[in-house]
């Protein structure tokens, strides 16, 4: 008997398949048992509503997209009132993701979400290339010390798991990850999207309306092991790796690199049911192989 | 919506760089409704890396036919996709043209206006208008314009088809190869001039410019108009918010999920 269970700060999953914030939603659930996933992942929310980037906000690039949504939401009363009661029909761990421009919009969103009942996760959204941060220039996941009040802030004001969503777009992505992890962070999850250009020769300018975008799908993957593999090595934490991942090989990949659970991101723009047939996937390799427990498998790359 | 393996029944090219592609699915053809879209993965995996949104041009009693230019890798691909293959398809997606309103309205005559290839959901438009609304071409007071704009004549499409349903076709090209020189607002102001029925609804499909200033003259006419647009997409449900067109209440819509249809007059131009 294969057991896929996975724990995740106290969050107890009964798979390591979630799909990834901002990629995700109730739409899918015409087209998938949303219900069979290890938890459902919310797309990020701000403390105020955000009208997001001017268009065109996607594109193609081999193997792999650029995105520059800008994290368009209604905000957090929005949240609560509209997107929240039908999730909480669901019959697996919901959680939400959040982004603020300071440490208090951070303490007063998890304030707001932890009381809300059904919510049992809360994952930081450090990362989001696409938005101006307040007076900031660069992404909380960018600097050590911002990483570190942030999550210290919001690890003061909730008792829920928090997994801290870490950027790519760093030059030592361990030390952001041991400043979450002092702060008080239960879990890791990363990679979030590389920051990009796609250029038209024709009119001479950039596809994306908002110039910059994150890139995202198998393009990012390779990077995206590398830095799992780093921050497995240089934390205690459970990490969820996330990055281009198509099917249940690559969620092996990311959890042999030390990954206690993975997302799905853009894959489900190809393939709505891939999150599930990854699911699957990993169930028959770990029969195959005589594993027992994804805890076997974590981190159990041979160098 | 359902995600399907549809099998390609033909995928003839009717035109230079115009294909039209005939999938076998009960589930669509039951399902769809004109102006509705499917998400089509063209290459497994890589090169191609999103699928490419399609309107649905005729709906069939065992399946749905797709239009398309090819502009690009995607469309390309598409069109060296041969018979008795299978392609993975998500739909019918969008809202659809709201044809009630036509179909019942006291003034049953509509006029449709296409830009290039944007005649391809407008044609199964005209075949639900006709069959749910008998009236619409075979009364004297009630009629069916189609009125379709072009570069040029190779990118005329559809005529034949449309005349059979009994609509009154007008063609404009940019070059004067075919019909009327001139672009197909043009055609639409004139048509608003001469004619002695009263126009019930403008529906329109193409190019942005072209659909802002339709827009302009339906408003200025008084005359409902609804626009099927276009925008770059990533998922085609709603759930990545990739696709948005400024809307006059303030913010976004989002064409896949919102649309493609709108109201002319919920669009910010
Ligand atoms: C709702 C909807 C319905 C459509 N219906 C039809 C149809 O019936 N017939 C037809 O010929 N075309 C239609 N189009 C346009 C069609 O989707 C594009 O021409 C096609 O995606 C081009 O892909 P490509 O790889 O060949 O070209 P490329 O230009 O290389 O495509 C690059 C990227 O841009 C996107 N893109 C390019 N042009 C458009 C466009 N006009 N609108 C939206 N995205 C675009 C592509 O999807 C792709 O992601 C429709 C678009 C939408 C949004
Ligand atoms: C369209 C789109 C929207 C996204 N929105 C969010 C978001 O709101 N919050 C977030 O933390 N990550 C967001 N992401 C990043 C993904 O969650 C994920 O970290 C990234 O895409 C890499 O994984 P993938 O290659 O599997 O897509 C978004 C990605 C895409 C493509
Ligand atoms: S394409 Fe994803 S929301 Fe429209």
């Amino acid at each position: 008997m294969v057991n896929l269970g996975t724990k995740i700060g106290k969050l107890q999953l009964k798979n390591p398949v979630m799909a990834a914030s901002g990629t995700f939603g109730p739409e899918y659930g015409e087209l998938i048992d949303v219900n069979k996933l290890g938890a459902y992942i919310a797309k990020t929310i701000t403390l105020n509503a955000r009208i997001g980037n001017p268009p065109p906000r996607v594109c193609d690039t081999p193997s792999g997209m650029l995105n520059s949504i800008g994290l368009e939401n209604g905000g957090l009363d929005d949240f609560i009132k509209n997107k929240l009661p039908p999730l909480k029909r669901l019959k697996i761990p919901l959680i939400a993701s959040i982004a603020g421009d300071d440490a208090g919009e951070f303490k007063e969103l998890t304030r707001g979400l932890s009381k809300s009942g059904k919510i049992e996760a809360l994952e930081i959204n450090l990362s989001c290339p696409n938005v101006k941060h307040g007076k900031r220039d660069f992404l909380i996941a960018q600097d050590e010390e911002a990483t570190y009040e942030t999550i210290e802030a919001v690890r003061r004001s909730t008792t829920l798991t928090i997994i801290a969503k870490l950027s790519p777009n760093v030059t030592d992505i361990k030390k952001v990850a041991r400043a979450a992890e002092r702060a008080g962070a239960d879990a890791l999850s990363l990679i979030n999207t590389l920051v990009g250009m796609a250029i038209d020769i024709d009119t001479k300018r950039p596809v994306l309306g908002n110039i910059t975008g994150g890139l995202s799908g198998p393009a990012i993957k390779p990077i995206a092991l590398r830095m799992v593999r780093e921050a497995y090595k240089s934390t205690r934490i459970p990490i969820v790796g996330i990055g281009g991942v198509m099917d249940y090989k690559d969620a092996v990949e990311f959890i042999l690199c030390g990954a206690s659970a993975i997302q799905v991101g853009t894959a489900n723009f190809i393939n709505p049911a891939a999150s599930i047939e990854i699911i699957d996937g990993i169930k028959d390799y770990m029969a195959k192989n005589n594993i027992r427990e994804i805890k076997k498998l974590t981190g159990a790359l041979k160098t | 919506m359902k995600q399907l393996k549809a099998k390609i029944i033909g995928n003839k090219r009717i035109a230079p760089d115009f294909y039209k592609m005939r999938l076998a699915s009960a589930y669509l053809a039951k399902n769809s409704k004109p102006g509705q879209f499917v998400e089509i993965e063209c290459s497994k995996g890589g090169e191609i890396f999103l699928r490419r949104p399609l309107g649905v041009h005729r709906i069939l009693n065992d399946g749905i036919e797709v239009l398309y230019e090819v502009v690009g890798p995607g469309t390309k691909s598409l069109s060296a996709k041969t018979a008795g293959e299978y392609i993975d398809i998500i739909g019918p997606l969008g809202n659809g043209f709201f044809v009630q309103r036509t179909a019942y309205s006291a003034q049953r005559t509509a006029a449709l206006v296409a830009g290039g290839v944007g005649v391809a959901p407008l044609v199964a438009l005209a075949e639900t208008l006709v069959n749910s609304s008998k009236l619409i071409v075979h009364s004297k007071r009630r009629k069916l314009y189609v009125l379709i704009g072009a570069c040029k004549k190779g990118h005329v499409l559809c005529v034949n088809d449309l005349k059979k349903l009994g609509a009154e076709v007008v063609v404009y090209t940019e070059d004067g190869s075919l019909g009327k020189k001139g672009l197909i607002t043009q055609g639409l102001t004139s048509l608003l001039s001469t004619i002695n029925y009263e126009l019930s609804t403008i529906y329109a499909c193409g190019p942005y410019p072209m659909l802002k200033a339709i827009s302009h003259i339906a408003d200025s006419s008084g005359i409902s108009c609804q626009v099927s647009m276009e925008e770059r997409m990533a998922c085609g449900v709603g759930v990545c918010l990739g696709c948005p067109v400024k809307a006059k209440s303030g913010g976004y819509k989002m064409v896949c999920k919102d649309g493609p249809v709108f109201d002319s007059k919920e669009i910010a131009w």
